[in-house]
């Protein structure tokens, strides 16, 4: 993201509304009642079984990488190339894009453990901040989830 | 030649690849004209067409080709299905023969995306105009491409095809190129292919990366082109001359399925569940063994795509689509020829011809009448497509015994 001057941050709201930033950000699903089968999206029902019923739950903040490729190409505003990946939460599927991993192959193992991290998009004139999400290696690297975004 | 069967009677493609000069009304009039012929019938003949064209799915191609080419009052059934928008014509008119409706049915699948670029899964523009507002389903306050992963097709496939590595080890960068190699080997054969240069796995490797491990000429090449067929059902078949039963090519199984839920299949499609579920139809229907086919033409859209596909149409052990590739199997001259047309990624990708162009290469070859590319005694075949969303189609397809 290009920095520009800093505005007086007056808020934070997350990228998508299944990324919980309080009291530590971790990401929540809607599981359905019958079937425990979860979504990450609005629901009318069950996409297995039909059930109606949902409730919320928390999604580990640790994973494991299913599968990844390294994407070339993005839209304007948005750094590339970038790692996106699918990654495995304890038996929760998820899409996310790597963090503070350099992105190239070499840096990118299938099986590695993640953990989740956010960055900053930005802030619009009201001040409230975007928060996205990633995972980022559970080994921990130098840096925070922001700084590496800004060096991509 | 059962009453119950439905057959190809006549079948054509036009050559894919850059057509500036002409529409899509253009393109699959030749298309249908040339299928026409090559089944010695006429429109006066037809009874139903099915017809799809994905990037005007709104403007009723079936209508504005019998503008062109003869407007008789028959029914039409325009479709849409993703990349399987031309087996899903195919199959309409292959079903209105079952149900009996129809004596001779026309189908075909025409597009323009000669420079079309990358599709991708939609853009972002991050908290333009105006302020952070949740929006859609998942309370986005952005595009979400690049940020929450990636939803542009080569990128999907490449994580499908290491989603596969992931499970069963062996493949690599090197391998997913060679497997394009195979392809790009077998278009040279081939004078209706889009790209027809041999490119060694060096060069497939060292190419522009789109989306790792998918390499520019690992992705499926946006062309134009169309293909059309024409359907028949056997009592009619019985009643036409010696020389259309000689060349007339059975179709032993028509399926289509859609993906079944998966707990992955929110964040990454399955591609492979309703593929082998179409797979053990379409063999069960037919009759026939994998170990039987003697050509296949796989939804290859990217090289990583090929891989599973082998997988999970049980051209080999499950698992063992590596150990399959390495052993030379799906090359021309191998046990199980896979896409010697040159597949999508360089014959091309016509998104709504080419489900008809598949079943015009397996016909071809069973008709014995692919030339210097022709798959010796070939009697047996098999087409697929995968549409995301998902559709899958495959078609079991066999010569002729007249």
């Amino acid at each position: 993201m290009t920095q520009t001057p800093a505005p007086v941050i007056t808020g934070q709201i997350p990228i998508v509304d299944y990324l919980i930033l309080e009291p530590e950000p971790h990401l929540r699903a809607h599981e359905c009642a019958s079937c425990h089968a979860r979504y990450f999206d609005r629901r009318n029902a069950c996409a297995n079984c039909s059930g109606t019923e949902f409730a919320d739950v928390d999604v580990p903040t640790a994973g494991v990488l299913s599968t990844y490729t390294i994407v070339s190409f993005a839209p304007p505003g948005v750094d590339a190339p970038f790692v996106a990946a699918i990654v495995d939460c304890a038996g929760t599927s998820v899409r996310g894009k790597l963090l503070n991993v350099p992105p190239t192959p070499e840096n990118v193992a299938l099986g590695m453990p993640l953990r989740l991290a956010t960055y900053s998009l930005g802030a619009d004139a009201d001040g409230v901040e975007a928060i996205g999400y990633g995972f980022e290696p559970a080994g921990g690297s130098a840096g925070a989830p922001a700084d590496r975004e800004d060096s991509q | 030649m059962s009453g119950d069967d439905v057959w190809v009677l006549g079948i054509h493609m036009t050559k894919f690849g850059k057509h500036p000069d002409k529409d899509v009304v253009d393109l699959a009039s030749e298309s249908v004209l040339g299928a026409l012929a090559d089944a010695d019938v006429s429109m006066a003949d037809i009874d139903v067409i099915g017809a799809g064209n994905l990037m005007g799915a709104s403007g009723g191609i079936g209508q504005q080709v019998q503008k062109q080419v003869g407007q008789t009052g028959i029914p039409v059934y325009n479709v849409v299905n993703a990349c399987a928008t031309g087996a899903t014509a195919f199959r309409v008119a292959y079903l209105e023969i079952k149900a009996g409706e129809a004596d001779l049915g026309l189908a075909f699948g025409v597009e323009k995306l000669a420079g079309a670029g990358l599709l991708t899964g939609g853009g972002s523009s991050a908290g333009s105009g105006g302020g952070w507002t949740p929006k859609g389903r998942l309370g986005a306050v952005t595009g979400l491409e690049g940020h929450t992963g990636t939803g542009t097709m080569p990128g999907v496939f490449a994580q499908i095809g290491l989603d596969y590595a992931h499970r069963y080890g062996g493949a690599d960068f090197e391998l997913f190129a060679r497997i394009a190699e195979k392809n790009h080997a077998h278009s040279t054969l081939n004078p209706l292919a889009a790209h027809q240069k041999p490119m060694s796995a060096a060069q497939i490797m060292a190419d522009v990366m789109v989306a790792y491990p998918n390499t520019r000429p690992m992705c499926s090449a946006n062309v134009d082109g169309a293909a059309a067929a024409v359907l028949v059902s056997g009592e009619r078949l019985k009643k036409l001359s010696p020389e259309q039963r000689r060349r007339a090519v059975k179709i032993s199984a028509s399926v289509l399925t859609s993906d079944p839920w998966q707990e992955s299949c929110q964040v990454l499609p399955d591609v492979s569940t309703l593929t082998k579920a179409a797979a053990r139809k379409a063999y069960s229907m037919a009759g026939v063994d994998p170990g039987d086919l003697d050509l296949v033409e796989l939804h290859d859209c990217f090289a990583t795509a090929e891989l599973v596909h082998y997988d999970n149409l049980m051209l080999c052990a499950e698992g063992g689509a590596v150990d399959f590739f390495n052993s030379g199997a799906p090359w021309r001259d191998g046990t199980t020829p896979v896409n010697v047309s040159g597949g999508l990624e360089s014959k091309g990708h016509p998104i709504a011809a080419t489900g008809i162009a598949n079943v015009f290469e397996v016909a071809t070859h069973l008709r014995g009448e692919a030339g210097p590319r022709q798959i010796e005694g070939a009697r047996v075949g098999l087409t697929h497509v995968i549409g995301l969303g998902q559709a899958c189609a495959i078609h079991i397809l066999e010569r002729s015994a007249a």
